[in-house]
C-alpha cells in the first residue's frame, strides 16, 4: 500500500492544537527534523510531546518549545535547553519525567496492545506516588500504563513506499516503539525506496504501523556532544 | 586520597573477565579507561549499543553513533545497536553485569540519590531509576563529601531517593567500602587516608573491622 505523501508539511496534516504527539530520537540524534520544522511553521499549539529529551535551545524539540508551541513534555531527560528552563520556572510549561526505561516500555506497551506492565524502576520515590505496587518474585513494581498519543512522528534512514523501516547505529533509540504507537504514525526517512529494495530479511519496523512515509531534505544532524580521540 | 582517575582505576579491579557493563556519566565513564589488558568487558551505553568502542577520530565522527551522554563514540567488532525498549530489557532482566553510577549521596542501607535537587532545576532521571532498580552489581563513585565538607554517605539520604537498597560497593576519594545489612564497611584506604579521617567523613554506620587494605596502584 502506498504510504507515500510529498513532504513534511503533508506529513503532519490533521496534527491540532492541543493533540498529544511521540516524537523519535535521543538527544538530538534520530530526530524526525523535517517534520519538526513543518510543525514549527504550522502554528499549532498546547502540544504534549512524549520524548525522550527535549531539544536544544535552536534545534530538535527546542524550535517548538521556542514558539511557545508546547503545554508539557513528558521526557526522562531535558537538561540541555535554556528556554525550557525558563517556561517550566514561569509556569508555561508543564513538565513529566520518566524513568527512561519506563518511558520506552509505555511507548512499547502502546505499540503491542498491553494497556499496562509492572516495572521495578521508580518504586521507592516520587515515580511511584499513587501507582498500583505489587510483588513479583518477592520484589516490589509499579504499574505504568501504556501512552495514549494522537500521532507519533518517527526517523528512520530507509524506508520503502510501503512503510517499511531501516534505522541506523544509534539514531534507532526511540523510534520502532513509536513507530508502532502512534494513532496515526509519520515517517520521515533519508532515503525512500521502492517496494523489493529493501532487504525484508534487515527491517525494523514493520510497514504496517507506519500511515505516511516521506523522503526527508536537508538533514542536519548536529551533534552534542562532539567528542575525538586526537 | 584518590583523584577522579584513581577512583575509575580502581573500580576497574572490579571488572571480570567475560562483563557486560554499564558506565554512567562522570567518573563512571572513565572507568574505560582502566579495563586490564586482555580482559574481554562489553560496555553497553542504553541508548541502544553494546560494545561501545572509543571515541573516534575527526574521520570517524558519525552524528547517528552516540552514546548515553550524547558523546560521539566508536563500534568494535561483534558491536550491536538496537532500540531503547531493547536496551532496557537487558538492564532490567539482570543480563548487565555492573553497572558503576555518580551519587549525590548514599545511605546505610544502600539507598541513592542522583537525580534530583529541590529548589533546583530539575533536568531528570533519565536511565537511572531503571538501572538501581534492577541491577545486582551496583558500584557508585563519588566524593566522600560535598563541597562544603559535609558527609555525602549517611545515615539517612537528605535528597529525593533514586532507588532503594541497591548500593552494594561504594569507591569514594577516601576509601572502599561494602555496604551491608550492618552498614558502611571499610574494606580499603586510600594513600595517605586515616581511619580517623574516614570516621569524621561518614555520617552513616561505619563498621570497621578486620583487614583494613591500602589501595595501591
Amino acid at each position: 500500500m502506498d504510504k507515500v505523501v510529498q513532504n513534511a508539511a503533508e506529513a503532519i496534516a490533521g496534527i491540532s492544537d492541543g493533540m498529544t504527539l511521540m516524537i523519535g530520537g535521543f538527544g538530538l540524534c534520530g530526530i524526525p527534523e523535517n517534520s519538526i520544522k513543518a510543525l514549527v511553521k504550522s502554528g499549532v499549539n498546547k502540544l504534549t510531546c512524549i520524548s525522550n529529551n527535549a531539544g536544544v535551545d535552536d534545534f530538535g524539540i527546542g524550535l517548538l518549545l521556542q514558539g511557545k508551541q508546547v503545554k508539557k513534555m513528558i521526557s526522562s531527560y531535558v537538561g540541555e535547553n535554556v528556554e525550557f528552563e525558563r517556561q517550566l520556572l514561569s509556569g508555561e510549561l508543564e513538565v513529566e519525567l520518566i524513568p527512561q526505561g519506563t518511558l520506552a516500555e509505555r511507548c512499547r506497551a502502546a505499540g503491542a496492545g498491553v494497556p499496562a506492565f509492572f516495572t521495578p524502576a521508580g518504586y521507592g520515590t516520587e515515580v511511584a506516588e499513587g501507582k498500583e505496587v505489587r510483588i513479583f518474585n518477592g520484589k516490589k513494581h509499579i504499574m505504568e500504563e501504556a501512552f495514549k498519543s494522537d500521532y507519533a512522528i518517527v526517523k528512520a534512514w530507509k524506508g520503502d513506499t510501503d512503510g517499511n523501516l531501516i534505522f541506523k547505529a544509534t539514531a534507532r533509540n526511540f523510534n520502532p516503539m513509536m513507530a508502532m504507537a502512534g494513532k496515526i504514525t509519520i515517517a520521515e526517512v533519508e532515503e525512500l525506496v521502492k517496494p523489493g529494495e529493501l532487504d525484508p530479511n534487515f527491517i525494523h519496523t514493520p510497514g504496517i504501523f507506519v500511515n505516511r512515509i516521506f523522503q526527508g531534505s536537508s538533514y542536519e544532524k548536529r551533534i552534542e556532544q562532539r567528542t575525538i580521540t586526537k | 586520597m584518590l583523584s577522579k582517575e584513581q577512583i575509575a582505576q580502581r573500580i576497574a579491579r572490579e571488572l571480570k573477565d567475560g562483563y557486560y557493563v554499564n558506565l554512567g556519566i562522570g567518573i563512571p565513564t572513565l572507568v574505560a579507561n582502566y579495563v586490564p589488558e586482555g580482559m574481554d568487558v562489553t560496555l553497553q551505553s542504553e541508548n541502544g549499543l553494546l560494545g561501545m568502542g572509543p571515541f573516534p577520530t575527526e574521520e570517524e565522527i558519525d552524528a547517528d553513533l552516540i552514546n548515553a551522554g550524547k558523546q560521539t563514540v566508536t563500534t568494535l567488532p561483534g558491536s550491536v545497536f538496537f532500540d531503547s525498549a531493547t536496551s532496557f530489557a537487558m538492564i532490567r532482566s539482570g543480563r548487565v553485569d555492573l553497572t558503576v553510577l555518580g551519587a549525590m549521596e548514599v545511605n546505610e542501607n544502600g539507598d541513592i540519590a542522583n537525580w534530583k535537587i529541590p529548589g533546583k532545576m530539575v533536568k531528570g532521571m533519565g536511565g537511572a531509576m531503571d538501572l538501581v532498580a534492577s541491577a545486582q552489581n551496583i558500584i557508585v563513585a563519588m566524593q566522600h563529601t560535598n563541597r562544603a565538607g559535609a558527609s555525602k554517605l549517611l545515615k539517612e539520604l537528605s535528597l529525593p531517593v533514586t532507588g532503594l537498597g541497591c548500593v552494594k560497593k561504594v569507591v569514594t576519594n577516601l576509601c572502599v567500602m561494602d555496604i551491608t545489612e550492618r552498614g558502611f564497611e571499610l574494606r580499603e584506604l586510600a594513600p595517605g587516608v586515616r581511619i580517623d579521617d574516614v570516621k569524621a567523613a561518614t555520617e552513616g554506620k561505619l563498621i570497621v573491622e578486620g583487614d583494613i587494605q591500602d589501595i595501591r596502584f
